[in-house]
């Protein structure tokens, strides 16, 4: 009985030691569970290099949309500008009362609709908080590859 | 008591038997000493820790703009905006700064929400000197003279190209806010 015992264990230890049941390179060992995510096959714990800082360009171009009913990319720098109960930085430049001095393009008619769709004299509660739905772009390469194209009126 | 008053009072008024020499002398290093004084008086009446003491909330806020974390790293403190540069004008500015001790001791903006509550005031206060002296304090750093459009964003010379070098606005007409929190905006010009 106690041989048995002996022998059973011996081999157990010959298994687990000798011949691994993972081999050396599968991702077993390490903790991310062999999923590889955007910033690649790494531990957890591993601390990745940081990348470059990015930066908004101060003015550029308007960009094109892809799609309709796309909230258009906000094309300019909005460093400090306030949007909160007290003032609208963006509405001085682009509601229709100021725009045309500003040089900016005017709110489509759509920010001043309610939920219900009724049609107020200024901009909706709803559109209020430009930044919900317009945002900056940085000058950054897109991080995965998007075949995406726009419909063909939009091209 | 009275009598050492009169004693010193005699020899002050007869004329002295120190030389004319050294009494210049004395009179000059005193006026020396009064007046570097009176200057470091004014030099820490204009440091940020001063100016903390009344308007904590607002040092708080200053910390996001553009005039405390920038890229070239040049500060523009509290006094550079509020305190002109100008001898004369910053006297004045000082003496009608020390309304805001009778307002300090009345607790106008002691607390928070009453801060809240004055801060539109206090603001419209502050635009309507600033358009008076037509920015002068931002006139001290930014000089329109050597503003270089070409490194300019499109929007800032389309304004500055136009409205700013006619003179028909100054800067505080566009720049609202540019350092601090807003108040409420309803029904000022261009908001
Ligand atoms: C100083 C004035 C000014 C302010 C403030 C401002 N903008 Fe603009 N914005 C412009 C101008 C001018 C253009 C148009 C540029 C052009 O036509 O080349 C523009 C363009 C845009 C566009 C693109 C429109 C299109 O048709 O593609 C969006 C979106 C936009 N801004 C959103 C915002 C938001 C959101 C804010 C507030 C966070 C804001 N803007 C603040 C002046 C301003
Ligand atoms: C709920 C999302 C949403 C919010 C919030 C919002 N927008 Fe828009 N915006 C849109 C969409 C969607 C479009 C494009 C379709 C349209 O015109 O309705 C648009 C279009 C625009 C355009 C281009 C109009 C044109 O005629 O080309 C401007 C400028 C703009 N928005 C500015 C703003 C500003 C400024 C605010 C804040 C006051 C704001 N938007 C808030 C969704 C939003
Ligand atoms: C003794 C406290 C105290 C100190 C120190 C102080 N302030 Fe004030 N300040 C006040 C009070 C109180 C008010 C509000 C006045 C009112 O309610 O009419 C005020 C108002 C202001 C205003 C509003 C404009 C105006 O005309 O009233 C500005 C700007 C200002 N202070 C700047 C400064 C700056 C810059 C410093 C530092 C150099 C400073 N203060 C230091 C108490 C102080
Ligand atoms: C870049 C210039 C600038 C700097 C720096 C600056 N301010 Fe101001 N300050 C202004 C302007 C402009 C106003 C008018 C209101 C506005 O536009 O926000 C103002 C308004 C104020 C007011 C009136 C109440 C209000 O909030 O509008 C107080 C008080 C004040 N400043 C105190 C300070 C103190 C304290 C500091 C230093 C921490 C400081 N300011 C730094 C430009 C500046
Ligand atoms: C002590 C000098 C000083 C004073 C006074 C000053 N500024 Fe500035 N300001 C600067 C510097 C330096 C920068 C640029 C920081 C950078 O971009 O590196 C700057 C940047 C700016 C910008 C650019 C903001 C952006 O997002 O790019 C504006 C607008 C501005 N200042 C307006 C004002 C106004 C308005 C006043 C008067 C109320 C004023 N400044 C007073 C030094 C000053
Ligand atoms: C008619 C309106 C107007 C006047 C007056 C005006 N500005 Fe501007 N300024 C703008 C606009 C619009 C921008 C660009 C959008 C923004 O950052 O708010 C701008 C941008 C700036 C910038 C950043 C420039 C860049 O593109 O990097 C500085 C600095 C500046 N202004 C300083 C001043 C100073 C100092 C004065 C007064 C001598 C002044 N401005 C007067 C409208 C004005």
């Amino acid at each position: 009985m106690k041989k048995l015992l002996t022998v059973i264990i011996t081999t157990g230890m010959m298994i687990f030691t000798v011949s691994p049941v993972w081999s050396e390179d599968s991702d077993l060992f390490s903790n991310a569970g062999g999923i590889e995510s955007l910033r690649g096959q790494v531990e957890v714990s591993t601390v990745n290099s940081a990348e470059i800082l990015k930066r908004e360009p101060k003015d550029q171009q308007l960009i094109d949309r892809n799609y309709v009913q796309q909230p258009p990319l906000i094309p300019h720098t909005i460093r400090g500008y306030q949007v909160n109960l007290n003032a609208n930085k963006c509405l001085s430049c682009h509601s229709f009362k100021n725009a045309g001095d500003m040089g900016a393009t005017k709110i489509s008619v759509t920010h001043f609709i309610t939920r219900e769709g009724t049609t107020l004299s200024d901009v909706s509660p709803r559109r209020y908080f430009c930044l919900q739905c317009h945002v900056t772009q940085a000058d950054a390469k897109p991080l995965v590859e998007n075949t995406f194209t726009p419909v063909d009126s939009l091209r | 008591m009275l009598k050492l008053l009169k004693r010193l009072w005699v020899i002050m008024k007869s004329p002295s038997t120190a030389s004319m020499g050294f009494i210049l002398v004395i009179g000059f290093l005193g006026g020396i000493i009064f007046w570097g004084g009176f200057n470091t008086g004014m030099e820490a009446t204009n440091t940020e820790a001063f100016c903390s003491g009344c308007h904590a909330p607002i040092v708080k806020e200053i910390r996001e703009t553009i005039h405390y974390s920038n890229r070239s790293g040049v500060r523009a403190i509290c006094s550079d905006c509020h305190v002109p540069h100008n001898w004369t004008d910053k006297i004045v500015r000082k003496v009608q700064a020390s309304k805001e001790l009778v307002a300090f001791a009345m607790g106008t903006i002691s607390t928070e929400e009453k801060f809240k509550e004055r801060r539109a005031h206090l603001a419209n206060r502050e635009w309507q000197r600033m358009k008076e002296n037509n920015s002068q304090e931002c006139r001290n750093c930014h000089q329109f003279e050597y503003m270089d459009f070409s490194e300019q964003g499109k929007r800032s010379v389309s304004q500055h190209s136009t409205a700013l070098a006619s003179g028909e606005k100054t800067c505080v007409d566009c720049h609202k806010g540019i350092a601090h929190q807003l108040p409420n905006m309803e029904g000022i010009e261009g908001w």
